[in-house]
């Protein structure tokens, strides 16, 4: 229950936080990544804002055992630089700069009642689902 | 000179550094606590694909995150109106497949833009810095080709 409560406060932060630095604009963002156009430094602007929290406070939880609430921290076990790394990074620019989304503003857009965000995540969630089924459908 | 005039300007026009900093600086906070509280990584995309293929006991949480993130924006955009306005009219082709990548390629390379971008990084992972110079990387070349050769959208 406590655990549940969290995730709905953390979710609420992240989508206030995406609306005050216009994360959830798209054009926004296309404006970023247009270096040659309009281009807009915003985005490097909210990394440097949120890492400069997150920097200080996981140097800080990584010395603690166990969270909080829940039973473990769930930290990735992965250290290779592979090639799936790389060739997925590369395939999620390219509908990034198609786009202009990422999954977390696709999914607050929905509080702006925007109708993009119901066609990103269908499509969104297609991309899961092709990639389940042709990479991880023997677990 | 000129030239450097007017990217000044067409820069000035569109940046907004102080509230990019701030709204950052709560995207930090939110991580944060679903770090500290819950031992969990905010990774938008590893949320959302869990909904569906993560164990049955490990998706509420996953739900009421997401139900957070719309709620924060519609209680932002009460209290400020028409600070974030929808986008309208952008070709549905490139929202159709730029979607489908964005979900392949995020499965794939194990962590979107926040997993990655910012949890991972603050966790002073290489293979996040990695893939966050590739999604930049990658993405400016497609807006590129789509802005200024293609000419698809504006």
């Amino acid at each position: 229950m406590k655990t549940n409560l969290i995730a709905l406060l953390s979710g609420i932060i992240f989508g206030i936080g995406l609306s005050l630095s216009q994360m959830i604009n798209p054009n926004k963002v296309l404006n970023f990544l247009d270096i040659t156009g309009h281009f807009d430094p915003s985005l490097i602007f909210v990394m440097v804002g949120a890492l400069s929290v997150a920097l200080v406070s996981f140097k800080w939880i990584r010395k603690r055992a166990v969270p909080l609430f829940g039973e473990s921290f769930q930290w990735s076990k992965k250290t290779v630089i592979d090639k799936p790394l790389i060739f997925g990074g590369v395939i999620f620019g390219v509908g990034w700069g198609l786009s202009g989304y990422c999954p977390g503003p696709v999914v607050a857009g929905l509080g702006l009642f925007s109708m993009e965000s119901v066609i990103m995540i269908a499509a969104i969630c297609a991309g899961f689902f092709a990639y389940n089924a042709l990479f991880e459908s023997n677990k | 000179m000129r030239t450097l005039h007017t990217l000044g300007e067409t820069i000035l026009e569109n940046f907004t550094p102080i509230s990019a900093l701030a709204g950052g600086a709560l995207i930090g906070i939110s991580v944060t606590v679903l770090l500290l509280f819950n031992g969990r990584i905010a990774g938008v995309s590893g949320i959302l694909n869990g909904l569906f293929f993560a164990p049955k006991n490990d998706r509420l949480w996953r739900l009421l995150f997401l139900v957070g993130l719309v709620l924060g924006a519609l209680l932002f955009n009460m209290g400020v109106p028409d600070f974030n306005v929808p986008r309208q009219n952008y070709p549905l082709p490139l929202l159709v497949i730029g979607g489908f990548l964005v979900g392949f390629g995020a499965r794939m390379a194990n962590g979107c833009i926040s997993g990655h971008g910012v949890c991972g990084l603050a966790n002073l992972s290489l293979r996040s810095l990695v893939a966050t110079g590739a999604f930049m990387l990658s993405g400016m070349l497609t807006v590129y080709v789509i802005r200024h050769v293609l000419e698809l959208a504006a």
